[in-house]
């Protein structure tokens, strides 16, 4: 009987160590970087086989209002306290968010400023989805708003534009890539649950972004930026302090 | 060896943050869990604040505050087991691939239909307990419950754990929703994730104790370079 051969094995384990450089491929200023860090190389690699091998625009479930559950809030509660955008949103909300303006800017052909009233004319949508947390805890909720794809579309997108950055009034900084600002369930939320969104919440304009974690749904939205290239946001964003940027893991 | 590490490790991380583990679509602190671990303190749900109830009907969902820090290292942990998991799926599709072709699986994992009679599982079964133990040889032919494990672990926890953790990606679950209903949900899979971590976990106990049991540096070295017979 023929004995199998062990010698192709050592052959293959010398060639993939030779080989494995090969991954380390560079990358643009359309990608996030990753500083030459191993942890952020997967990340990259993760959101490109994302990008490459799922069908883009796919709608993540909506559920029946009989499935809405009881939800948490976490991170910030209400953004009052904070030091440099505190007093500003606690006028804001003393007077029930009356004078409380989104400046769309940016990569745009035409910047504007939206009032709650303005947003809340527009067309909107209305889904019942799931919110999943990067902590392992999820829950459903509806929500009420206008897609980001309209007001983006109003204040006309450039056609070099890549990204849209949310800066918050907890002095939250984050961004995502136009596939997902332009993903119909990516809404600019006003309403929950059928109410006005409490201020637990991110009254009172947050996003959804239904196809990553909850932490890309930023929460107490002040400003709106569109940009041709990937925004790190120094050390205030998300992958200067080791968190992934992309989270539709 | 070292991917399975991280994961492992990564993965006990991460289920640090939220120790409760729930069955279908939806799972928090505010709602009932299926199992509480001792593994964190990070389930308080007497110091939620400003509890809130969104319409009067009785049973309806309520929302309440965290206004306390919590024990959270899933920036490094969770980019690490996707990193780890990418590296072990990379060599599992390779491992399976040349299996498959070379006939190592069929040849000396796959168990034969007359192996797997009662009387010859109860036969292999009571030998692991006789105190004569050194006797194994390096590499095939394995014997019936080793191959059982090889299989089992290779064929049916480690797919599985695959399919599970793309279940919790709303990104991966928006393109395949079919996830979602194969597993009844996004919380039961994460609750089946850690199941067949258990299980691989004690699989590795186990095969690390037969290792040394039989001769450590004979059995690493067969693994790896290939045995001199």
């Amino acid at each position: 009987m023929k004995q199998p051969s062990r010698m192709p094995r050592r052959a293959f384990i010398t060639s993939m160590a030779s080989s494995a450089g090969v991954l380390l491929a560079g990358c643009s200023q359309t990608d996030p970087p990753t500083y030459g860090h191993v942890l952020r190389m997967g990340d990259l690699l993760t959101y490109k086989a994302h990008r490459l091998l799922l069908p883009a625009q796919s709608l993540a479930r909506e559920y029946d209002y009989a499935d809405i559950s009881s939800v948490p809030a976490i991170g910030t509660t209400n953004p009052s306290g904070h030091k440099e955008h505190g007093p500003v949103y606690e006028r804001l909300l003393a007077n029930r968010f009356a004078d409380w303006r989104l400046p769309v800017e940016g990569s745009v052909a035409r910047p504007l400023a939206f009032s709650l009233d303005e947003l809340k004319r527009m067309p909107s949508r209305t889904q019942i989805t799931r919110h999943t947390c990067e902590e392992g805890w999820s829950a459903i909720a509806q929500w009420t708003g206008v897609p980001l794809r309209s007001v983006l579309e109003s204040a006309g997108i450039r056609s070099t534009a890549r990204f849209v950055q949310f800066y918050a009034y907890d002095g939250w900084v984050d961004g995502i890539d136009m596939l997902d600002a332009l993903h119909p369930q990516t809404i600019l939320a006003y309403g929950m649950n059928g109410r006005d969104l409490p201020i637990s919440h991110g009254a009172p304009l947050r996003a959804r972004v239904e196809t990553q974690l909850g932490y890309k749904s930023t929460k107490f939205l002040r400003r709106i930026v569109v940009t041709d290239h990937f925004d790190d946001h120094g050390a205030r964003g998300f992958i200067q302090n080791g968190w992934s940027w992309y989270a539709g893991i | 060896m070292a991917s399975f590490t991280a994961l492992a490790l990564s993965g006990f991380f991460i289920l640090m943050v939220h120790p409760r583990l729930y069955w279908g679509h939806v799972g928090n602190d505010l709602t009932p869990a299926l199992l509480t671990l001792p593994i964190s303190n990070n389930y308080r749900p007497e110091e939620l604040q400003s509890r809130m109830v969104f319409t009067e009907v009785p049973g309806a969902p309520v929302t309440a505050e965290r206004n306390f820090h919590i024990f959270n290292q899933n920036g490094w942990a969770r980019s690490l087991h996707f990193l780890a998991a990418w590296i072990l799926v990379g060599i599992g599709a390779i491992y399976v691939a040349l299996g498959v072709s070379s006939g190592h699986v069929k040849r000396d994992l796959l168990p034969s239909g007359r192996e797997l009679s009662p009387r010859s599982l109860l036969q292999d079964l009571r030998n692991h307990f006789s105190p004569r133990v050194g006797s194994a040889g390096v590499g095939p032919p394995y014997g019936l419950l080793q191959k059982l494990a090889y299989t089992s672990v290779m064929f049916v926890v480690l797919p599985l754990m695959v399919a599970t953790g793309l279940t919790m990606s709303p990104a991966v679950t928006a393109a395949y929703p079919i996830l979602l209903d194969v597993f009844g949900g996004y919380q039961t899979a994460r609750t089946i994730h850690f199941f067949g971590f258990t299980v691989l976990v004690l699989f590795l106990i186990v095969h690390v104790a037969m290792v040394i049991a039989t001769g450590f540096s004979r059995q690493l070295r067969a693994m790896t370079w290939g045995s001199e017979q």
